[in-house]
């Protein structure tokens, strides 16, 4: 065995045994670190694909950014030293047994289909040309996703302002009434 | 490159995540669980791109920049969807979805 491959089982292990304790964990504060832990191995697939930057962009957004929200927000609606409680049999079983039949479904076809890859040269991807291709019109740019990327963040950042914002309309329709 | 792993390893552990994430949204009752269990599946999107991207057409650039835009949308949703949530706990001071059972106010 390669310690590509070595560190390949390392990170797959590592994900699908956190992201099951993340679902099943009966802690709320423990599933959001379980989760961490899932989004910090993803991160390291990334860099084993050879993509740096993108694993950086997990690392700092994801395992930054929103497991910070997330658990800012576990903070704010529920007490730490809560348990749920246990979900029922017969939904776990049908859930389990949606899950596994899609989860089966697909891993045959994947094992099924023949994947041919391009004889093409690949491209050694450097921050320069990322940026490159991020602002240009030409053929190979992607101006227009990033475009509507900048929309859809501003609106959702406005949105989430005025949704989280002190104070109902219930409190000023009476006065207006 | 990746010398010794298949692509196939790739998307049968995306597969397997993604379904771990199914399972974690249909079985879970408090919102923010759910919202876990959503990262968990954009996630596992995220690296099926990669592989392709890699393994496939390592000429190209699509993969790299589909999960950079799925991981800024997953950002922007996650901040609506806390926004939310924390409005749903001030009005109803639970974030229990069977609890949560009317929109007007």
């Amino acid at each position: 065995m390669t310690i590509n491959q070595v560190m390949f089982v390392l990170f797959s292990v590592m994900i699908i045994v956190f992201s099951v304790l993340t679902v099943t964990s009966r802690r709320i504060l423990r599933a959001a670190v379980y989760l961490l832990f899932v989004l910090v191995s993803t991160a390291g697939l990334y860099f084993m694909l050879n993509f740096q930057f993108l694993a950086a962009v997990q690392l700092t957004l994801y395992a930054g950014g929103i497991v910070v929200l997330i658990i800012f927000s576990i903070l704010l609606t529920s007490h730490i030293s809560q348990k749920f409680e246990p979900v029922g049999w017969k939904k776990s079983l049908f859930s389990a047994l949606a899950a596994m039949a899609g989860a089966i479904i697909t891993i045959i076809t994947i094992l099924d289909f023949k994947f041919s890859a391009t004889a093409e040269a690949a491209r050694e991807i450097d921050m320069r040309l990322i940026g490159k291709s991020l602002l240009s019109v030409e053929y190979d740019g992607y101006v227009l996703p990033f475009e509507v990327i900048s929309i859809l963040l501003i609106a959702a950042m406005v949105a989430a302002i005025v949704i989280a914002k002190k104070g109902g309309p219930k409190k000023t329709e009476t006065q207006t009434l | 490159m990746n010398t010794g792993i298949p692509l196939q390893y790739f998307l049968i552990l995306a597969a397997i995540m993604f379904f771990v994430g199914i399972y974690g949204f249909l079985t879970r009752r408090n919102l923010i669980t759910i919202l876990m269990s959503v990262e968990l599946i954009l996630n596992s999107v995220n690296i099926n791109f990669l592989a392709f991207n890699r393994y496939l057409f390592p000429h190209k650039m699509e993969g790299l920049f589909f999960s950079l835009f799925v991981i800024g949308v997953a950002a922007a949703e996650a901040a609506v969807a806390i926004a939310i949530i924390i409005n749903i706990y001030r009005r109803f001071a639970t974030i229990n979805v069977e609890d949560v059972n009317e929109m007007k106010y």
